[in-house]
């Protein structure tokens, strides 16, 4: 910016930056402080900002008690899944949408925009339905292949977006020099695209990562429950046992956190560039 | 479609074949083929979402309209607006509906009040800027339920952070049972929210803050214009479609987002912290998927009149402005 800054706005700046900050990351810090008191100081008062000792206990007996290892594999199976199919087809749609004109083409953006302002609710009973039909209730590969459906519309949406900062000389050119339609997109344009790709698998692996609704709805049997599913079942019990879940709730973060500190820059790129839904 | 003769594609700077094919049947070849692509690309995606999204959020819409009851499958008649009546006879609608619309307007303000401070401050450059981004942006990538649960472990009564937090600054003497208590559950429940959501908001504006040219703040700056009214006259006005759009968006994703509510309160006490999304949960959990259903149309309904009345009023305004 061009403006020079006076001391006062510095200062004001700076604050409120650091205050945000702050605010940002505190409840996190406590979640991860609290995983690791040990089960009595849990509850100790006063209340300790630093644990007295760290241990250990929380995370044995979220493996000992609730199986969480089976919700782990699960929703790792799925969510990679689910992300790596949707963003493969979204790819495809998403090239279509961003280079041809047809007939159909905004009725079917619009399609997709609508799907991400209708509650999913709605369809909730009729899925579980269609799910019991085609024998795919408590079963990973029924609820992967939801996942994939929910993804596609936001992603094809984002990709969309990365495609129409890409130059349609580059395809043309490839193919001009013999490459077929999929051949330029798959050798010239997805190795230029590579940000966005990473960005939209990111985004849909986070999302299927988080869902709750759809996986309490298909995932009846316990070893089928994915990491959100079995959370709901330890909060509607009576008693929160706040250490287990402290623990669970780390390890849920964890992944997602990681990912996004690899990729932040690219996501918010896709985000502003598809611009329908955090 | 073999058939199709199709011209060998010409190196740049080739010489142009001496006899160009008869223009009508090259242009139909043309644009079937292209048809073809285009559908060929589009029909998974289109599969996946016609089967999985569209074909059940019909089915549901039609469930609306009938007795539809896990607990007595054998009835699943036509009863007309039954379950509207139902909904709209109940105590608790009006109250729900206050709180949705509450739940919307009180988290809202403030992400976007906060997200443009966060922007406007973001746009200028400073060391470790990348790393700070990344950190304030991070509740984005937790589930809302997730959020729900950490808001909840800290606005516990007794053994919450928070109560700690004020009585050690003094704001309060004694603990409060936020969760316990229909104001205070409000209340709790919507900063939390807010917590969640103003990341959105910042990402969106800062993107849209960096399409404005350095040009214009120059002028701005020679013409004297202080910094208050360059925000409001230049900024704002050359932003104000981002703005627009996302403050839709968000209206229409916070309407239907019943996580953060679902995790830390379950729509209680008494109702108190439920909106339309929250309620319409429990109706699921019990099996009553007409009433449900018939809630999800209400919210349907309720956001595309928001929604149509919304975009009038930007229209109106530009031509008034233009």
């Amino acid at each position: 910016m061009i403006v020079t800054e006076t001391t006062p706005a510095r200062i004001a700046r700076i604050g409120f930056l650091g205050l945000w900050l702050v605010i940002t990351i505190f409840p996190l810090y406590w979640i991860i402080v609290t995983s690791f008191k040990a089960p009595g100081d849990i509850f100790s008062y006063p209340l300790q900002y630093w644990p007295a000792e760290f241990s250990f206990e929380n995370y044995v007996q979220l493996f000992e008690k609730a199986d969480f290892g089976t919700y782990v594999v699960n929703s790792l199976v799925v969510s990679t899944a689910a992300a790596t199919v949707a963003t493969l087809i979204s790819l495809l749609s998403a090239y279509v949408l961003a280079r041809f004109e047809f007939r159909s083409k905004s009725a079917i953006l619009m399609a997709f925009l609508v799907t991400q302002m209708i509650p999913t609710f709605i369809a909730l009973g009729p899925l579980y339905l269609l799910m019991v039909d085609l024998g795919l209730v408590d079963d990973r590969f029924g609820l992967m292949l939801v996942y994939v459906a929910v993804c596609i519309p936001f992603c094809t949406i984002m990709l969309r977006g990365f495609f129409a900062n890409i130059p349609d000389a580059l395809e043309e050119a490839a193919m001009i020099d013999g490459c077929s339609r999929i051949g330029a997109l798959f050798r010239v344009i997805v190795p230029v695209m590579k940000p966005g790709i990473v960005a939209a698998f990111i985004f849909n692996f986070v999302n299927c990562w988080n869902e709750l609704f759809l996986s309490v709805t298909l995932m009846n049997k316990d070893e089928n429950k994915t990491i959100p599913t079995a959370l709901n079942g330890f909060i509607t019990s009576f008693n929160i046992d706040w250490g287990s879940m402290s623990a669970a709730a780390v390890l849920t973060i964890l992944p997602t956190m990681l990912l996004f500190a690899f990729a932040s820059r690219y996501i918010v790129q896709g985000l502003t560039a598809g611009a329908v839904k955090g | 479609m073999t058939t199709v003769e199709e011209r060998p594609p010409t190196r740049a700077g080739a010489p142009a074949p001496a006899t160009p094919a008869p223009a009508p049947r090259r242009r139909r070849a043309f644009t079937t083929r292209r048809g073809l692509v285009v559908a060929a690309f589009m029909l998974p995606a289109a599969i996946f979402v016609g089967v999985f999204i569209y074909y059940p959020m019909l089915a549901g819409s039609q469930m609306a309209f009938r007795h539809w009851n896990l607990s007595n499958l054998t009835d699943t008649s036509w009863i007309g607006l039954q379950n509207f009546a139902t909904i709209f006879a109940d105590p608790a609608f009006g109250v729900i509906l206050g709180n949705s619309v509450l739940w919307v307007v009180a988290s809202i303000v403030p992400q976007l009040v906060i997200g443009f401070a966060l922007a406007l401050w973001l746009r200028r450059k400073f060391r470790f800027r990348g790393l700070y981004q990344a950190l304030i942006f991070f509740p984005w990538a937790i589930s809302g339920f997730l959020i729900g649960i950490l808001f909840r472990w800290m606005f516990n009564g007794e053994f919450g952070v928070v109560n700690d937090l004020l009585m050690k600054t003094g704001l309060i003497d004694q603990g409060i049972p936020w969760l316990a208590q229909p104001d205070t559950a409000m209340f709790a429940v919507i900063i939390a929210n807010i917590w969640y959501g103003v990341t959105f908001f910042a990402i969106m504006i800062l993107a849209a803050l960096q399409s404005v040219p350095d040009e214009l703040f120059e002028a701005a700056a020679l013409d004297g214009a202080g910094k208050v009214r360059t925000l409001f006259q230049i900024t704002i006005p050359y932003i104000s479609t981002t703005l627009a759009l996302t403050v839709l968006l968000r209206v229409i994703w916070i309407f239907n987002f019943p996580d953060i509510i679902w995790a830390m309160t379950g729509g209680g006490p008494a109702n108190q912290t439920h909106i339309i999304t929250t309620w319409m949960i429990t109706f699921t959990q019990k099996g009553d998927y007409g009433v449900a259903s018939a809630l999800g149309l209400i919210v349907v309904g309720l956001l595309l009149v928001f929604s149509a009345f919304y975009l009038m009023a930007l229209r109106g305004k530009k031509e008034v402005s233009s």
